[in-house]
């Protein structure tokens, strides 16, 4: 996501006589301890089939008991998306899958939790929300075999650690008119999940999926065109190739045949293209119906306060925090980061720096990359050893290089004295008299250099700052040098 | 269908009261006896495995007996008795479990082929309510597959035979549990009813069998038939012992998110209470579609009950009759989900195929019988898109409907009464041919499943043909003290007319009752 995208793209790719209509269905997985039936651990990348019981297995005679913090997380992101929180019930949504333990999934369907709603894009504008409901997810299937292709598996094996994971299912309108307002709509959602606590929001783990519903209609028509639903969008990079492409297929069908065929597509990002994978009349007939193993889920007034209490600061609300705080007008460069600190959930912890007497600046450009790439680490570290290292970093006491590596010291032990780790790392940085001294030895043994320097050859700072460091084996701070070096210049 | 099991004479001779097994002693009376240390568990379950090896290979009531786990459960009984701690209210009662109850390590089949080879890693919380009462599973009872039919016959490895007549059913689908206590080869058994199956088969082997109210008892465990139906019921020869059955079992467990948050209802300390100044409800639709031998001893019941100081009063509850095509849409939707899972990826039977499509269908042909098959079929088409409404949907409101006539006759009466059955216990094949003959076996009982009230069948007379007749009684959501006092008043009238009836006997009674049977 590049702050260019930030504006609404008004332009279909196919050519201005056709409109581009997207509605997307987002699951996101649940940061929960436990799955959404049973006690098992929810966790990503666990050896297969270690996180299981006769529940999330289906076993004969197991029954699922529903975890009230999914729910409260399902009633935070309702709130996030000023949805009404109403009283629910679960169905069972039936059909034969092997890593689908039970053979059928327990979902909401017609009285689902979250119901309307919406979401204002950075670009300010507005994407309506249906529903979002909790369900849970299915295991995962590896098919085995020398090509990896379903076809040609000679066996498959399933791991159902995933199995029973709580999900929430976020339905849009198709309010959405382009593959860049679709990228920023999922990344603003993202940025709602991870804000109010309610998901990690990482689309390379699945714990966030798309999948699509793309239709195109003459510019101007007010009747939807024939829709078709895309499936295995991994990345917002698919997202946005795989509805370019898409709407391609699409104006060429209808300028060529008139029609599109309703039916679920593949997305297959190494060929660049979507395939078909089942039509309509293929549909599944799920056979909905009460789920009655489970009660009415009817969350009372003190529970929906309490869940609505709990999503505190939404994206946009942090992003103005945030850029309060760095005082002015942003730079582009700044707004980029900005985003990124909050679409990764680091503001907290930035926030909490510069309340520490960290430079709200610096800290912002630490944290969008230095623990934006060690995201897992950057969420345990302890904000006061982050205060004092970027104050360290801006007062001098550590180049830029040297900070760095002291940042990834802390986030390897949680925290820890920023200072102490500096000195261990023989990272002191130059007193102010010792590096004059070094200055003015580098100055003494290259007269002819320095008499250039004075006429004016203002390169001749980059060697100067070349032999200080040498001499100081790389502990002087670069613009504590120049600043020597200007004093001495008459 | 196959039919296994021995053919042999299951000990009983045609006369009521013969299965009644003179001599067997009750569950309360072997508890107090284990308790006090005047009997050992041992023993008992000894006696118990003795009489199952006897009488069972006429019987085919079990699937499974698990002697040595009894044993050595009896063992650390009385070692437990030995030093002094005390040992539960069900202390070295032998109990049978119908086999789609999950116990942990031991076969759980449901008599289906489709579950051949798997043990539960769990077991079910009636069990281990009933373990931790100190009660001794001795093995698992035969079943229709998947509980569903009505005598047995439907089970993969042959049919059960009535403790008084091997050429008879003993009813079903808890068949096994209701032969088992009915020929005295254990004092109790737990069956699951779902449309019936705990009180037909207890009332056509002239035993006692309850439904509690839905939520009364766990259902984790119990392999699903139709969820929002099925609930697990004792099995007992007496009212008493029922009563201390369902003690142990009932009560809330967070397992089950259906289990209500209630303890478990005191149900023994009524028995003596008498009847009365109660208002009895004899219900026209519960006995007008009975053979005329049933309905005559539910008249006979109904007087008793007013000799004995109830207010008595005939009741029409005209939405009675929804019951059975209500069920036969929403029982079969909910087995079509519920045994979905059965697919040969996980556990049981696996017949392979050329894809996991394959698979599963080779799978699931080769491993449910026809009366599965059926069901599935019927519940995929009533929930399949476009017949939901006028199917499943239909059905759900006809079954609010009948739960607001049962309130409204519960507003003028404390409990109905009426048949349990609509004959008594019919010959093996009689109605395999005929599934709509073999569902009417449900009739008197499916309504209750439907409105999730408690029902119980109490031995009472026999037919025309000597076989047990079970009067049945019914109440309202979570009154099964009041029930159950109503079950001891019409035990104890049974008894005295039993007794009466061996120092005057009657004239012999014409034919055996085949006519008379519909």
């Amino acid at each position: 996501m590049s702050a260019t995208d930030t504006h609404r793209a008004e332009t279909p790719v196919a050519g201005g006589d056709w409109e581009t209509v997207v509605g997307l269905e987002v699951h996101s997985e649940l940061k929960t301890q436990t799955k959404l039936f049973c006690c098992c651990k929810n966790a990503f990348g666990d050896e297969p089939n270690t996180n299981v019981c006769p529940v999330c297995l289906g076993l004969p005679g197991s029954l699922p008991v529903l975890n009230s913090f999914a729910v409260e997380l399902a009633m935070r992101i309702g709130t996030a998306l000023h949805c009404e929180v109403r009283p629910s019930i679960f169905h069972r949504k039936n059909y034969f899958y092997p890593d689908m333990p039970k053979d059928y999934q327990i979902s909401q369907y017609d009285e689902p939790i979250n119901v309307g709603g919406w979401l204002e894009l950075p670009d300010a504008s507005t994407v309506r929300i249906v529903r979002a409901h909790l369900e849970e997810d299915t295991g995962k299937t590896t098919h085995q075999g020398d090509t990896g292709r379903i076809h040609a598996a000679d066996y498959a094996l399933v791991d159902y650690n995933r199995a029973g994971v709580p999900l929430v299912e976020i339905v849009s309108e198709p309010d959405i008119r382009s593959a860049a307002q679709a990228r920023l709509y999922v990344t603003e959602l993202r940025a709602v999940l991870v804000a109010t606590g309610v998901s990690d929001g990482r689309m390379e783990e699945g714990s966030l999926r798309v999948d699509a519903n793309v239709s195109v209609r003459r510019a101007g028509a007010t009747a939807y065109g024939t829709r078709c639903e895309i499936k295995n969008l991994n990345s917002l990079r698919s997202l946005g190739r795989a509805i370019d492409y898409e709407v391609a297929r699409q104006v060429a069908l209808v300028e060529a045949t008139g029609v599109v065929l309703q039916e679920t597509r593949h997305w297959d990002e190494s060929a660049g293209r979507t395939v078909p994978l089942r039509s309509k009349e293929e549909a599944f007939d799920y056979r909905y119906f009460p789920e009655p193993d489970l009660v009415p889920l009817e969350p009372d007034a003190e529970w929906q306060a309490r869940a609505a209490g709990a999503v505190g600061l939404l994206p946009s609300d942090r992003r103005e925090r945030l850029t309060a705080l760095l005082g002015g007008a942003p730079t582009p460069q700044q707004s980029e980061q900005v985003h990124v600190v909050v679409g990764q959930g680091l503001d907290d912890l930035v926030a909490a720096a510069v309340t520490q007497g960290a430079p709200a600046d610096l800290a912002v450009v630490r944290a969008a990359n230095e623990l934006a790439a060690d995201l897992d680490a950057a969420l345990a570290l302890d904000p006061g050893a982050f205060a004092h290292l970027v104050e360290m970093e801006a007062q001098g006491a550590l180049t830029a290089t040297q900070s760095k590596a002291v940042l990834a010291e802390l986030l390897a032990a949680g925290g820890g004295d920023p200072a102490a780790v500096a000195v261990e790392k023989g990272f002191e940085a130059l007193s102010e008299a010792s590096l004059a001294t070094v200055v003015r030895e580098v100055v003494d043994a290259n007269p002819e250099e320095w008499s250039r320097f004075v006429a004016g050859e203002d390169k001749l700072a980059g060697f100067f700052t070349g032999q200080v460091m040498r001499a100081t084996g790389g502990k002087a701070d670069g613009k504590a040098i120049a600043a020597e070096l200007r004093r001495l210049r008459p | 269908m196959t039919r296994g099991g021995p053919t042999g004479a299951a000990g009983a001779t045609g006369a009521a009261g013969a299965a009644r097994a003179e001599g067997v002693q009750s569950a309360l009376s072997i508890a107090g006896t284990v308790r006090r240390g005047e009997r050992t568990a041992v023993s008992v379950v000894e006696a118990a495995l003795a009489a199952i090896a006897a009488r069972d290979p006429g019987l085919h009531a079990f699937l499974h007996v698990a002697a040595d786990e009894a044993r050595a459960a009896a063992e650390a009984l009385d070692e437990a008795v030995r030093a002094g701690n005390a040992p539960g209210p069900l202390a070295g009662v032998p109990v049978a479990l119908k086999d789609n109850l999950c116990t942990r390590g031991m076969p759980t089949t449901c008599a289906s082929r489709i579950l051949e080879g798997w043990r539960p890693p769990y077991d079910a919380t009636v069990v281990t309510r009933l373990r931790d009462a100190g009660a001794i599973v001795v093995g698992k009872t035969n079943l229709d597959e998947f509980a569903m039919g009505s005598s047995t016959e439907n089970s993969c490895v042959g049919p059960t035979r009535h403790p008084m007549d091997p050429s008879r059913v003993p009813g079903g689908s808890s068949g096994g549990s209701a032969a088992a206590v009915g020929a005295g080869l254990v004092p109790l058994g737990l069956g699951s009813d779902t449309g019936g199956s705990v009180r037909q088969p207890a009332a056509l082997c002239g035993v006692v069998g309850m439904k509690p109210t839905y939520g009364v008892v766990s259902r984790y465990g119990l392999v699903a038939f139709a969820s929002s139906l099925d609930q697990i019921g004792p099995i007992a020869r007496s009212v008493a012992d029922a009563a201390l059955l369902l003690e142990v079992i009932a009560g809330n467990d967070p397992l089950d998110s259906t289990s209500l948050d209630r303890p478990a209802p005191q149900v023994s300390r009524s028995l003596d209470a008498g009847v009365d100044g109660l208002r009895v409800g004899v219900c026209d639709e519960l006995v007008d579609d009975t053979a005329p031998d049933v309905s005559r001893c539910v008249r006979e019941a109904a007087e008793d009950l007013a000799k004995a100081g109830a207010f008595v009063e005939e009741v029409s509850v005209p939405e009675i009759r929804f019951g059975l095509s209500a069920y036969y849409l929403i029982a079969p939707a909910e087995a079509s989900s519920n045994l979905a899972r059965y697919d040969g990826v996980r556990y049981g039977l696996r017949v392979d195929a050329a894809d996991v499509a394959a698979m599963n269908t080779a799978t699931r042909t080769a491993g449910f019988g026809p009366e599965v098959k059926r069901r599935i079929m019927l519940g995929t088409y009533a929930l399949s898109a476009g017949y939901y409404d006028a199917y499943y949907g239909k059905a759900q409101r006809a079954r609010t409907l009948l739960i607001q006539a049962f309130d409204r006759a519960y507003r003028r009466f404390d409990v109905l009464l009426g048949a349990t059955a609509p004959t008594t216990a019919f010959k093996i094949g009689e109605r395999v041919a005929d599934p709509l003959a073999m569902y009417m076996s449900d009739v008197c009982t499916i309504p209750s499943n439907l409105s999730g009230h408690p029902a119980m069948t109490v031995p009472f007379g026999s037919g025309d043909d000597g076989l047990p007749v079970g009067v049945q009684v019914l109440a309202p959501a979570l009154e099964e003290e009041r029930m159950f006092q109503v079950a001891a008043a019409l035990e104890r009238a049974a008894a005295a007319r039993a007794g009466a009836a061996l120092e005057h006997p009657p004239a012999a009674r014409a034919g055996t009752g085949e006519d008379a049977r519909r």
